[in-house]
């Protein structure tokens, strides 16, 4: 499986979604990276896997760290669509912990699909057991690595499971071509949708 | 980085380039868009920094409408600072250590350039309304004889906002493998209903001055009114609603209260009497009409025609646009990177948000200073 193969791979510190995404990609390809934040993840794609990519950013700040990197980016919404992509434009489109942020979920993942071949969504999972215990016990919205903000500032609009994407996709007739639960280090193949913290699939048209 | 001696001159201003002199190029002729021929030709330039021996640190900047060859340093002529200080210079964005920076007055124009007010040979008076209609793609394909007369094959960058970004979108389409990044700001792939009408109303005025006479007022006379007319209408475009609030909000200009008459009391109102008054002493009426005409008709094609043209171009792009300019709209220049993209071209765009309209590009701001500076490093650290 293509997710799977994380042997071998430079070490690209903390971010292990980088390592995994990575690994994910083809050499040579055209991605495009929606919510690209500093544009990290290009920049490491471009370098160990040159691929031809462009990232989208709303957070003008974060269009000043893409430019300082050399990475190419546009300043736009995506929550807006991507009207001015023709169809299948690129061969993957990245959502890395983007997803949870949009405004309309669901419209950003059908033109991601529509713009790229594949699409590759990470998210926070939010049936994490320490998640569950945070809210089930202690009777508080939880705080984690994935999920570092207080309530009442996180970014984060949709709060949703392994679970809950699988029945999402199959919901949108959208095929899952594979995905793995993992933590900070490692994937989890035991159980993800409870002992993994993040999530990442691998996603085409039906 | 060697930081030049900050040089003081006469007229109180300082520039770490200290005072330029503009010089002049002639060439013998140039085949005008319109059919027409226009003979013989002078530009009007000024260089800044050095041309390294690969000839291959060249960036030209292209002035926007009433802007001229004098981009940066203090000029000898007049002592003011050129009109991209904030941009030009040792350290700076377009960083006079590392590049040779030259900057053109447009044909049409009058500050050096062949343009209306100059002497046309076979009659030896004035152009005036004789002088040929010239398009952007006449003034670019002027530059390009600067530019070869420079010995310059391939330009590192053009850069340039409004007028001046469609030169750079002009120098791409007319001259693609001899540009190698382009830097257009706050600007259009065509000019739209609402922009001609703005210039038209410009035109109207000048050309309704009785002092006009036809254009041929040289020596005689000189349509002031019109002209500051025009001015003022330009410079309301030129800024937004809300930097004219901040700046001058509802107040009178040294008094309390109305005067229940119709002098200029409002601070606004003296602001852009003042803006008038003092353009018509720099700017030439007729090159007014001739620069507007020319902006007016420019359209660099079709959509689909462009995307075609540019497919798989080689030159990089870094689009900028600002938030609150409403004469060149942030949406026109996500048409062009629209039209880059389509074409596979590498394009970077960025909205800076900025109180000020669509004049944001000229004062000093760091977001613009950024994203050029590191612009231009990266595509110049990586050759080819």
């Amino acid at each position: 499986m293509l997710i799977a193969k994380v042997n071998n791979s430079v070490y690209l510190g903390e971010r292990f979604d980088f390592q995994i995404i990575l690994n994910m990609i083809r050499e040579n390809s055209k991605v495009l990276d929606l919510g690209c934040g500093d544009g990290e993840l290009l920049r490491i794609l471009k370098e160990h896997k040159n691929v031809r990519g462009v990232g989208i950013e709303n957070d003008e700040r974060m269009i000043y760290a893409c430019v300082s990197k050399g990475v190419t980016v546009e300043h736009a919404d995506i929550d807006e669509g991507l009207p001015d992509f023709p169809d299948k434009f690129f061969d993957y489109c990245i959502l890395n912990f983007t997803l949870q942020e949009t405004k309309k979920p669901k419209k950003v993942i059908h033109e991601a699909l529509r713009v790229g071949d594949e699409v590759i969504v990470s998210f926070p999972n939010f049936a994490y057991y320490v998640v569950r215990f945070s809210i089930g016990i202690l009777g508080k919205t939880p705080r984690t690595k994935a999920l570092p903000y207080h309530w009442d500032e996180t970014p984060n609009l949709h709060y949703f499971t392994i679970k809950d994407f699988i029945e999402f996709c199959d919901r949108e007739n959208i095929s899952i071509v594979d995905y793995k639960g993992f933590t900070d280090s490692k994937i989890i193949f035991f159980y993800p949708n409870f002992f993994a913290e993040k999530a990442v699939f691998l996603l085409t048209k039906k | 980085m060697v930081i030049e001696l900050v040089k003081e001159d006469v007229f109180g201003e300082s520039s770490p380039l200290g005072l330029r002199e503009t010089k002049f190029f002639t060439f013998d002729s140039l085949h005008l868009e319109s059919g027409e021929v226009l003979s013989p030709v002078t530009i009007a330039y000024e260089t800044y920094g050095e041309l390294n021996n690969q000839k291959d640190n060249a960036i030209l900047i292209c002035h926007a409408l009433t802007g001229d060859a004098h981009a940066a340093g203090i000029s000898k002529e007049t002592g003011k600072l050129g009109w991209w200080e904030i941009m030009i210079g040792p350290g700076k964005p377009f960083d006079t250590n590392k590049y040779f920076v030259i900057c053109s007055n447009v044909i049409g124009g009058c500050k050096g350039s062949t343009g209306p007010g100059s002497i046309n040979p076979n009659t030896g008076k004035h152009y005036g309304m004789s002088f040929p209609v010239v398009t952007i793609r006449d003034m670019v394909n002027a530059q390009a004889k600067l530019i070869d007369h420079l010995g310059i094959e391939r330009l590192f960058c053009v850069a340039g906002g409004s007028m001046g970004g469609m030169q750079v979108l002009q120098w791409v389409y007319s001259y693609p493998e001899r540009v190698k990044t382009a830097i257009p700001i706050a600007t259009t792939l065509r000019h739209t209903a609402q922009q001609i009408a703005f210039n038209e109303v410009g035109r109207r005025a000048i050309m309704n001055d009785p002092d006009w006479m036809g254009g041929d007022y040289y020596g005689i006379t000189f349509p002031a009114n019109g002209l500051a007319v025009a001015r003022m209408i330009g410079h309301i475009t030129y800024m937004s609603d809300l930097s004219m609030k901040e700046k001058f909000g509802r107040k009178l200009r040294n008094k309390e209260k109305f005067g229940y008459d119709f002098e200029a009391e409002f601070e606004v109102e003296q602001y852009l009497k003042y803006r008038g008054e003092t353009f018509v002493h720099r700017f030439d009426a007729n090159s007014y009409l001739y620069i507007t005409k020319a902006i007016d008709y420019f359209d660099l094609g079709d959509n689909k025609d462009l995307i075609k043209k540019f497919y798989n171009l080689k030159t990089k792009f870094l689009v900028i646009s600002y938030s609150h300019d409403w004469l060149y709209p942030p949406y026109q220049s996500r048409e062009i990177v629209k039209v880059l993209k389509y074409a596979w071209v590498d394009v970077t765009y960025c909205e800076i948000s900025s109180t000020y309209g669509h004049d944001a590009f000229l004062i000093k701001n760091q977001e613009q200073e950024h994203l050029v500076t590191h612009f231009l490093n990266n595509a110049y650290s990586k050759g080819e």
